[in-house]
């Protein structure tokens, strides 16, 4: 099978980059893992604040490019037209892979302090927070790309045909783009600094990601099962819905202990404890179209890719995410390895996978198949069995690792120390660090994936 | 889903339900910060404080330690670290100051950062001043 347009192939580099990215996060992940079990592991070069840095911004970065590869895929067959502009698609690429390259590597070769003195954050100081620590020309850098993209993808849309998916699709981008603007805001006064972070950060995970995701899910389900495109677009409807009836006051579940009034804590343990429906929904959604289906796809570990995401998006960001959300848990698992359980489930298992079940997809199809080689799906297969494994483990380590802390810290009679707590608590670092070493094999594999299988399936393409 | 439950009900769900709930928030937001002010200690908001939040972010501590409950978790909560060490700017400023170059053999040792006296000062002041906001009794005791 062809690309139904041409244009659609601009999507390629931005995958290429995503995965390449997404290797590179979970390398410097390993290194975050060693440090937490070897203090001194590569300090003073590389501190750990350097490599955490390295690690969650490259995840924000390659995610970014697997949500525009995917728009550039999808919406020229949604809008049964080509792209309004290839060419822009590509300079924005380079623009984007450039300005995401140099920043990181600013962080590595620079102290942090110099990067800020000499990219001007004296001027105007937004760097040094939590995700947000990109110099402020590179926030610039990315608003431009942002925005240069959203036009791109917004003329595609509004001069071809309007679907649901398309439209919601480009509703999350737009929400994307207008809540990181408040990442420029920062005031000196902390509090108001926070409240403001999060509509950065929780109001994309929480809200308009989920629009995008499962704008992404929708058109992967319809392609791959044949289900009416009335019937999907409905779900797609109910699940958007309630994500944003759910998630936005549920932003309250972060105005508990920060210095904002107590009507948060009603508000946000109310309204975040329903956030799961959205990704139950999801499961059910993405179950029930399978099963329904009106063909049997040949992509198979599209498919596979597809359900496991509905799976783990559930679990990590609706049952990990309720475990603690509720007012009174949270006072004492607040900012610890609790935290840290859930944020590596629920972005895994909700936007890592969407991007690799968009990926698994478009891929062959951009490469003149109608699916990859059957090899080549045993190994997505493969890799998706040992990363989600990895995942899951990970993910239980940390929650191991997280109850005692709060025990021991928080909850005993003779509160340990922080820094002892760590100490007593290591044997599920370790186990976090082997988990992770099974999940970097499953992505090796993931990228294996591309290069087996090549040669034979020259000769045998089919074309629909 | 039921065929009598149509797209274009659920469209509006969406639409309705959205709108509405982005509404409600900003209008609690606007409440919040108007309230803020009897909350977060913002009246203690001297040069010092704002120099402390500049360094503190200048060097992205933020990427070891957590600040009421927010950031990494590698490295102690640093909201009350004012009272846990004593109500004692010049003993933060002592630890600080006193980190060596080349770390602790075998264990997580927080990077020396050069930091003026005048950074210190600011820093500590930054610290003591976070201490103070009424966080709603969080954390639940003095280990952070
Ligand atoms: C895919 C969706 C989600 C993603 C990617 C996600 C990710 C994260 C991340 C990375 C953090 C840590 C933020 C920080 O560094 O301070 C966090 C915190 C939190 N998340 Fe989620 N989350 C998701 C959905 C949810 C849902 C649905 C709930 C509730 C049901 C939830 C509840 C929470 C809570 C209560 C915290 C604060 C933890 C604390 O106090 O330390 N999350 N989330
Ligand atoms: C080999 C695999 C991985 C390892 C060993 C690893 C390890 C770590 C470590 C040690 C931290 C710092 C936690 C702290 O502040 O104390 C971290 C943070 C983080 N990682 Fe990973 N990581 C891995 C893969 C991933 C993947 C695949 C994702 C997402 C798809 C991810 C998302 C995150 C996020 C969102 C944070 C910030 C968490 C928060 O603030 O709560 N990591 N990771
Ligand atoms: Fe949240």
């Amino acid at each position: 099978m062809m690309m139904k347009y041409e244009s659609q192939a601009v999507a390629k580099p931005y995958f290429i980059a995503a995965i390449a990215l997404f290797v590179g996060q979970v390398l410097f992940g390993l290194i975050l893992a060693t440090q937490y079990v070897v203090g001194d592991f590569l300090f003073p070069e590389i501190p750990f604040n350097v490599a955490r840095m390295v690690h969650t911004n490259l995840l924000i970065v390659w995610l970014l490019f697997g949500f525009m590869g995917a728009s550039y895929f999808l919406v020229p067959e949604e809008s049964e037209r080509e792209l309004y502009s290839p060419k822009l698609a590509m300079i924005l690429f380079w623009t984007f892979l450039t300005a995401g390259v140099l920043t990181i590597l600013g962080y590595l070769l620079v102290p942090y302090a110099g990067l800020a003195a000499m990219t001007g954050n004296d001027i105007w100081p937004t760097m040094g927070r939590e995700f947000l620590e990109q110099p402020t020309i590179t926030k610039i850098g990315i608003v431009i790309v942002v925005l240069g993209f959203i036009f791109n993808i917004g003329m595609t849309v509004l001069t071809g045909r309007k679907t649901v998916i398309s439209v919601v699709l480009l509703t999350g981008l737009v929400g994307l783009a207008l809540f990181f603007l408040f990442a420029f805001y920062n005031p000196v006064n902390l509090v108001l600094d926070k409240f403001f972070w999060w509509w950065v950060i929780h109001l994309w995970v929480e809200g308009v990601w989920e629009l995008i995701m499962g704008a992404i899910l929708a058109f992967v389900l319809i392609k791959v099962t044949g289900v009416d495109r009335e019937v999907i677009e409905k779900w797609l409807y109910v699940i958007i819905a309630m994500a944003l009836i759910t998630g936005v006051i549920g932003t309250g579940h972060h105005y508990f202990y920060i210095g904002t009034p107590e009507y948060w804590l009603w508000l946000g343990s109310i309204f975040s404890a329903l956030e799961p429906i959205p990704f139950f929904m999801m499961a059910l959604f993405a179950f029930n179209m399978v099963s329904r289906r009106r063909r049997d796809h040949p992509n198979k570990a599209a498919v596979l890719w597809a359900l496991g995401t509905a799976v783990l998006a559930f679990l990590g960001a609706g049952v990990w995410g309720f475990m603690h959300t509720l007012a009174p848990v949270n006072y004492y698992t607040h900012g610890s390895q609790i935290t840290s359980a859930h944020g590596h489930l629920a972005f895994f298992g909700a936007y890592a996978l969407i991007v690799i079940t968009i990926i698994s997809y478009a891929m062959p199809i951009i490469r003149g198949q109608v699916a990859a080689p059957e090899i080549t799906q045993r190994f997505e297969k493969w890799s998706f069995w040992l990363m989600a494994s990895g995942m899951v483990t990970i993910t239980l380590a940390l929650t191991g690792a997280g109850v005692l802390q709060v025990w021991l810290q928080r909850m005993a009679e003779e509160p340990m120390s922080f820094m002892a707590t760590q100490e007593s608590i290591a044997f599920f670092y370790w186990l976090r660090l082997a988990a992770g070493f099974v999940f970097t094999i499953g992505l090796l594999v993931y990228v294996a994936s591309f290069f087996v299988g090549q040669k034979e399936s020259r000769s045998t393409t089919v074309s629909e | 889903m039921s065929e009598r439950f149509t797209k274009s009900m659920a469209r509006n769900i969406f639409l309705g339900g959205g709108v509405f709930s982005l509404l409600l928030f900003f209008s609690l937001s606007y409440h919040t910060l108007g309230v803020l002010p009897e909350r977060d200690n913002r009246h203690n908001i001297t040069a010092e404080v704002a120099l402390g939040k500049k360094v503190w972010e200048d060097n992205n501590c933020v990427g070891c330690h957590t600040i009421l409950g927010e950031g990494a978790y590698f490295a102690p909560e640093l909201g009350n670290v004012y009272t846990r060490f004593g109500n004692s700017t010049e003993a933060i400023i002592g630890f600080i100051e006193s980190r060596p170059a080349e770390g602790v053999p075998g264990r997580r040792s927080m990077p020396q950062f050069n930091l003026t006296r005048e950074e210190l000062v600011g820093m500590a002041e930054f610290l003591k001043w976070t201490s103070e906001i009424d966080t709603n009794d969080w954390p639940p005791n003095i280990e952070g």
